[in-house]
């Protein structure tokens, strides 16, 4: 089958710009990836699946400017007990980066890891399992063309957090990062996540997660207002395990943030949150796909926008119910507070269930700071802007909260009380 | 310390005259009773006096302490003295009852040019106070007013107003939802606030809070108006005969 015109000139545009890197045990994944690339096409504005978020400038051969800007404070979870990674542009940074070393943790990199590897069980697997039913070309692109990424391997319950921090510096960066993380039996391990990664930056994260197996995934997202970012974090969950994953977006001109999300195993575990705050040209796209193939899962999906001055926000969220996974049970809530007329929320919440003992359920409100609150707060002395700062932060809180460590939602809530803080002066 | 003149007072989106001319004075150290039929406007009158939005004064005139007060932005209000505790007490999901009222006192103090109150400071001061008034740590801990029951709302509007320490306290049915120990209780927190610097204006339908916060004035207000004013008497002439026979007279 051959692809329409258009999309097949754009994916031999972006194609020709880029070279696979050789050698090495993912050759083969690489190749399998190129060639689906290849079959796809990248995306464009026709999709279906991309009906609210222009992909062209993710999908383009050229990079469109963005200039790293000023931090305004130091970096978020700088302060914490961690083992942190440095990419500077998508490039590793050793000077930076801590001993790649943690007891009850491997963790070796991408570019440099040995022939044979655990992870070419895990590395592109995933991402072609999430393939089906709806095409996700920008993470097969990334699979092939990845330069870099982490191998973390769980065999022990991790001391500390794993955290990685993207810093951005050139205006017309590319970076494209790929990590892999096998979490074993009984073992577990936080991620944290930070920073404006690159100019353009298309991350995957695969994360196995093996029978009682623990992941929790802590993201910020943020700073740089020209950015642009595509990432997917494919998870698979075996019985018993728990996977949670939090994203706090601020700024960035482009985010499309996808969570594909399995169930293989029973009895298993799956928090997918988010919480952005746009203003202006900020475009926030949260698309997720979580599929129950076992018996008794919970997933909970819960997303939270705070949009001003014409930002836009997306949420695509589904929960695909297989004929044998009974007593599921799926949560889903997407709300945005609109800050002002000229914001949009955009939502498409799906179900599809083929089992009959279930309980799914999801909705979707979009709205405007209540007044009588407002009034409520002011009337006791607190002023406009901080009283509608403390009622955006006490709208996101619900999504906040999936994060279990609480120190961590502090951290965030501290974080997001200072960018309205600066927006406010 | 409030002095209202004339106010009249209209709904912003509606042609509906809801003051007609209210005419009122509060002085320093004294507490007055309003009492009025249900829609007379006494709910209006306190709200247009805090500064909600959705009305429109189309005449007349409010001071604080000699300030002009009906132009001045809500928050500014509180921060000069003014006080409502709420008829329908606000519940807001996600922000803590602590924080708020934490962040209230000092966003006064500061517009004040006041110092503001150490996080331990604060503690030691808002445990004493919430005793007083029955309010367990836990529910400071809640978000405010979520998940309160009726008492529950009205004793922490108390508890606001103690730790705001304003100067003009306006009172809007806060014995409604009460029971019997809840309402002695509230009544002994408001009754320890009085002193020479600081007047009430309680908003209520029955004379019996009025046994425990004993006013010096009583107003009757009806159709907009304040049709009567008298000493404490008034309030049980009230619980006796209703209003047709004021109403009747004034017309
Ligand atoms: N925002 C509004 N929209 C429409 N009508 C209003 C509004 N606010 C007040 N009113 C009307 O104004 C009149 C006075 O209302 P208000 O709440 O001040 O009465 P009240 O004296 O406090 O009554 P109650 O004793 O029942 O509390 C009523 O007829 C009410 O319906
Ligand atoms: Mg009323």
């Amino acid at each position: 089958m051959s692809l329409p015109k258009v999309k097949q000139d754009a994916t031999d545009a972006r194609l020709s710009a880029l070279t696979l890197p050789a050698g090495g045990w993912a050759d083969p994944a690489r190749k399998d990836a190129l060639s689906r690339v290849q079959a796809m096409g990248l995306p464009n504005a026709r999709d279906e699946y991309w009906k609210y978020t222009r992909p062209d400038t993710l999908v383009s051969a050229e990079v469109q400017d963005a200039p790293a800007i000023e931090a305004h404070e130091a970096p978020i979870f700088g302060e914490r007990d961690r083992l942190q990674v440095v990419f500077v542009d998508g490039v590793f940074d050793a000077e930076a980066s801590d001993d790649l070393a943690m007891e009850g943790v491997t963790i070796e990199r991408l570019a440099d890891a040995p022939d044979i590897h655990w992870a070419k069980d895990v590395y592109g697997v995933l991402e072609t399992r999430g393939q089906t039913p709806v095409h996700r070309p920008l993470a097969a692109l990334n699979t092939a063309f990845a330069t870099d990424g982490l191998l973390i391997h769980v065999t022990g319950k991790a001391p500390k957090p794993i955290h990685i921090n993207y810093v951005h510096k050139g205006a017309q960066s590319d970076a494209i990062l790929h990590h892999v993380v096998k979490v074993e039996s009984d073992c577990q391990l936080t991620i944290l996540e930070n920073g404006p990664a690159a100019a353009r930056f298309n991350k995957v994260i695969e994360a196995d997660i093996a029978d009682t197996g623990t992941l929790h995934h802590v993201r910020a997202q943020g700073r740089d207002h020209d950015r642009r970012a595509v990432t997917h974090i494919f998870a698979r969950l075996g019985s018993e395990s728990t996977f949670k994953t939090f994203t706090l977006t601020v700024n960035g001109v482009l985010t499309r943030n996808e969570a594909v999300v399995e169930f293989t195993g029973d009895d298993a575990k799956a928090h997918i949150a988010g919480a952005c705050l746009g203003d202006g040209s900020f475009h926030h796209d949260d698309t997720v796909f979580v599929t129950h193939d076992a018996v008794n899962c919970e997933s909970r999906q819960v997303f939270k926008k705070v949009l001003r001055n014409g930002a836009v926000g997306v949420f695509q969220g589904k929960i695909l119910v297989k004929p044998d996974a009974q007593k599921t049970d799926g949560y889903q809530i997407s709300q945005s507070l609109l800050l002002d007329e000229d914001s949009q929320f955009l939502a498409k919440p799906e179900l599809e269930i083929y089992a009959d003992d279930v309980a799914c359920s999801h909705g979707s409100t979009s709205g405007a700071i209540d007044e009588d609150s407002l009034f409520y707060l002011r009337a006791r002395g607190v002023p406009r802007g901080l009283a509608e700062d403390m009622m955006t932060v006490a709208f996101i809180a619900e999504a906040v909260q999936e994060i279990d460590d609480e120190s961590l939602q502090d951290e965030l809530n501290e974080r997001v009380t200072a960018w309205l803080a600066r927006r406010r002066t | 310390m409030l002095e209202i003149k004339n106010l009249h007072v209209k709904l912003q989106e509606e042609d509906k005259q809801i003051l007609k001319g209210v005419d009122l004075t509060v002085e320093a150290g004294k507490v007055h009773a309003i009492m009025g039929p249900n829609g007379s406007g006494k709910s209006t009158l306190s709200y247009v006096l805090s500064g909600r939005d959705g009305y429109e004064v189309t005449d007349g005139s409010a001071t604080l302490m000699g300030e002009d007060i009906l132009d001045m932005e809500v928050e500014d209000r509180a921060a000069a003295g003014l006080f409502l505790a709420f008829q329908y007490p606000v519940e807001i999901p996600g922000v803590g009852n602590m924080t708020f009222l934490r962040t209230a006192v000092n966003a006064q103090r500061k517009a004040r040019g006041e110092d503001e109150m150490s996080a331990a400071e604060f503690l030691k001061v808002i445990r004493e106070k919430a005793k007083s008034l029955q309010i367990d740590a836990e529910m400071l801990k809640r978000p405010v007013n979520v998940g309160f029951s009726g008492g529950e709302k009205k004793r922490n509007e108390i508890l606001q107003m103690a730790m705001l320490e304003p100067k003009m306290c306006i009172l809007d049915e806060t014995d409604s939802g009460l029971d019997v120990d809840a309402m002695k209780l509230v009544s002994e927190g408001v009754n320890a606030l009085r002193n020479e610097g600081r007047s009430f204006l309680v908003i209520t339908h029955y004379q019996r809070l009025l046994d425990h916060i004993k006013p010096d004035v009583v107003h009757i207000m009806a159709n907009g108006r304040i049709i009567k004013t008298g000493g404490p008497e008034l309030a049980l002439e009230v619980e006796h005969n209703g209003y047709a026979d004021l109403m009747a007279e004034e017309a």
